[in-house]
């Protein structure tokens, strides 16, 4: 019976939203208790198969065509796994409650739960996964739940084109991880990730095809985790209602893909060449996310830019072989960045939905219970002791130290950009005086959307601790770099702390202004003008196959073959009678020469 | 002594004279008439055909004979039926010469 536990934390979920799709959608109140108590059912018994340690699941076959190919219905149930999902349904189940206040008045409630729990199945599904092909299901549901959820507001013309975007970059991004899945199907026989493993030889040593593989595994987190070049779509992700971005957008679904990496980590670490990309494409994620955070105005899209910095750290670590560094930020970004956004999410709300930080100001007061827990959501996003994103952040800067100098530095240089924009939004926003009527007007929020902050906010702060975290981690080993690196790493924080602090205290205007920085070094107006000339090219060679080929080569070809036959044919149509009969003897002196003669 | 290479002969000044009226003339009933001409040219042939073709019981196969008697009842009503059109063409035209009728000329 106990194996049959793992499948229904993964089947709870999905029940709801098939319950929720076809019977309740009326009924809001009925369609989120529902919701809620799926979740509910997924936390408990995925805290009690972790309390247990379990590894037995119930595998069956899905697809058997021995030896060809075999995709098991099969879960994987490690370590690993079992921390993500408590993890995955602990804090979906703290955001689920949250959002009964935040979308309390919101006409497609139902519609949102329905898609909330079909997430959690999807993403609890990706954390149990035992091969490739259900992995890439899942991934593939993620991705749907995604665009539904950021196109929840689909009336509003922004969150329809946002869901778009994040659907179709994302895309790209698992085009190549598909591809990647089949060279690895191809090459050894097999998807399952236990099976694998020892046909890793079957590669043979040839680095330039295994470093392939590797990126086009890559390739899928690159697009997942919004790593550079594909990252576009994060920000704009932010137009769905704030419970997702912090679900979905912050905590879980973006964490997806540098947890694909660790599962497959075996792949990534058999290609040097592989590796280095990796680290590389994370730092370079994580310095440009920093960078443009800091000239955002828009509160939730600073915390979405400082999510694909720090999930740019995780890749980083990835990146850096050591999946136990990326695990662990992983685990600690998953509460306080869920904190920082329904923190931000409970401003907003109260605000009447201002997002500007510019129209905020002042609401330490106003709303205290919220300042609190987004101050330590803030002190743990910038790494600050004894926060979890301390000791999280720190052992990959030390492990960066140890493997890689320029990787290092470059890392903490964006540890002071985090300290920089951090403090800047909360300078903004919390201290100063209200700059609008509705921050002068704002008050606490309700409190079912309270205390899923302060929950947070508890494991924000412990979650860093060796005594807390090692029963859910294997936490990375830390070197004899001894108090070098975190001394560095907390004078880079003070630095930009108080930077920010010393440029925007008591300001109500932007005071720098960068405007390559401002438009995300246009990312998405080179995006714009690629995807435009590739149209304009594509089209122009069509229109001159059409005009050219087409047109006046095949249709005008026989319309001009006819016409120009027709015109010598009827040169023979004199219109004399006699002619005709002269014609009509020289024919029957012919058939008389072929028939009698011949 | 008439052999049938002379028979063959006329038939074959006839049906050229015919020919070349059919091709020459301009008037419609010139052209009929010349018509007629060739296929009494094939009569004609036909018929010494016949005489010439004895049979072992010393008598000539008539069958060419029956078949001179099919073209000119044919001959007959092609002459009924031309001479019709041609005074039907005559009312609409008031001609009756070919080259004034090329309406199928393109």
């Amino acid at each position: 019976m106990n194996s049959f536990y793992p499948w229904l934390i993964l089947l709870a979920p999905f029940a709801s939203a098939t319950v929720i799709t076809l019977f309740t959608l009326r009924s809001k109140s009925l369609s989120s208790a529902i919701s809620i108590a799926a979740v509910l059912v997924s936390f408990v018994f995925s805290c009690f198969i972790f309390a247990q340690s379990a590894t037995a699941a119930l595998e069956f076959v899905w697809i058997d065509i021995t030896p060809v190919f075999r995709v098991p219905l099969g879960l994987t149930l490690d370590q690993l796994s079992r921390t993500m999902a408590v993890l995955v349904s602990g804090v979906g189940a703290l955001i689920h409650i949250y959002s009964l206040g935040y979308m309390r008045d919101d006409e497609g409630k139902s519609r949102y739960f329905a898609a909330l729990s079909l997430f959690m199945f999807a993403m609890l599904g990706i954390v149990f996964a035992n091969n490739f092909v259900m992995l890439f299901i899942f991934w593939e549901l993620v991705g749907f739940t995604s665009y539904v959820l950021i196109g929840h507001w689909f009336f509003r013309n922004a969150a329809a084109d946002a869901a778009n975007k994040a659907f179709i970059t994302t895309r790209i991004g698992d085009f190549g991880f598909m591809t990647g899945i089949l060279m690895i199907w191809a090459t050894t026989g097999s998807v399952v990730f236990a099976e694998i493993t020892p046909r890793m030889s079957m590669f043979g040593g040839h680095a330039t095809f295994v470093a392939i593989v590797a990126l086009l595994i890559f390739c899928g987190a690159v697009g997942k985790s919004a790593q550079f070049p594909l990252h576009v779509w994060l920000p704009d992700a932010m137009e769905g209602p704030t419970p997702v971005s912090a679900l979905i957008h912050a905590a879980t679904m973006v964490a997806a893909g540098v947890y694909m990496l660790v599962r497959v980590a075996f792949i990534i670490q058999a290609s040097q060449t592989a590796l280095l990309v990796v680290a590389w494409i994370g730092t370079t994620t994580a310095v440009m996310a920093a960078l443009i955070a800091t000239q955002q105005d828009d509160i939730k899209r600073i915390l979405a830019y400082s999510t694909l910095s720090q999930l740019g750290y995780m890749v980083m670590a990835v990146g850096l072989a050591s999946n136990n560094a990326a695990m662990f930020h992983l685990f600690t970004h998953a509460f306080f960045k869920a904190l920082l956004f329904l923190a931000a999410g409970s401003v907003i709300v109260m605000l009447h939905h201002e997002q500007n930080i510019w129209k905020m100001g002042g609401l330490r007061r106003k709303l205290p219970v919220t300042f609190i827990t987004f101050t330590v959501g803030a002190l743990a996003l910038i790494g600050c002791p004894p926060f979890s994103g301390f000791f999280s952040k720190d052992a990959i800067l030390a492990l960066a130290y140890e493997r890689n100098m320029p990787i290092f530095a470059i890392a903490l240089f964006t540890a002071f950009l985090t300290a920089f924009y951090v403090i800047r939004m909360l300078v903004i926003v919390f201290f100063g005086n209200p700059r609008s009527d509705n921050a002068r007007q704002g008050r606490e929020s309700p409190t079912v959307m309270t205390w899923p902050l302060v929950v947070l906010a508890i494991l924000a702060t412990l979650g860093g601790f060796g005594f807390f975290a090692r029963n859910f981690l294997a936490l990375p080993v830390e070197n004899a770099v001894s108090a070098f690196v975190p001394g560095l790493a907390i004078i880079a924080l003070i630095l930009g702390g108080g930077l920010a602090f010393a440029v925007y205290r008591g300001r109500s205007t932007e005071a720098v202004n960068v405007e390559l920085l401002r438009r995300k070094f246009y990312f998405d107006e080179f995006y714009s003008s690629l995807i435009y000339w590739t149209q304009e090219l594509l089209a122009s060679l069509s229109a001159f196959v059409d005009r050219w080929i087409i047109d006046a080569g095949v249709v005008g070809g026989a319309s001009r073959g006819t016409w120009g036959i027709g015109a010598l044919l009827r040169l023979i149509q004199v219109g004399n009678l006699q002619a005709y009969a002269f014609l009509f003897g020289l024919g029957v002196v012919a058939l008389i020469y072929f028939a009698v003669i011949r | 002594m008439i052999t049938l290479g002379n028979y063959l002969a006329v038939s074959a000044i006839l049906f050229t004279i015919g020919f070349a009226g059919v091709m020459l003339r301009r008037n419609l009933i010139v052209i009929l008439m010349s018509l007629e001409l060739m296929l009494n040219a094939g009569n004609l042939s036909l018929v010494a055909f016949s005489r010439f073709r004895v049979g072992v019981n010393g008598l000539p196969d008539y069958n060419a004979q029956v078949f001179v008697f099919f073209v000119i009842t044919v001959a007959a009503a092609e002459v009924a039926v031309g001479l019709a059109l041609l005074v039907a063409l005559y009312r609409a035209r008031q001609t009756a010469h070919v080259e004034d009728i090329r309406n199928l000329k393109f």
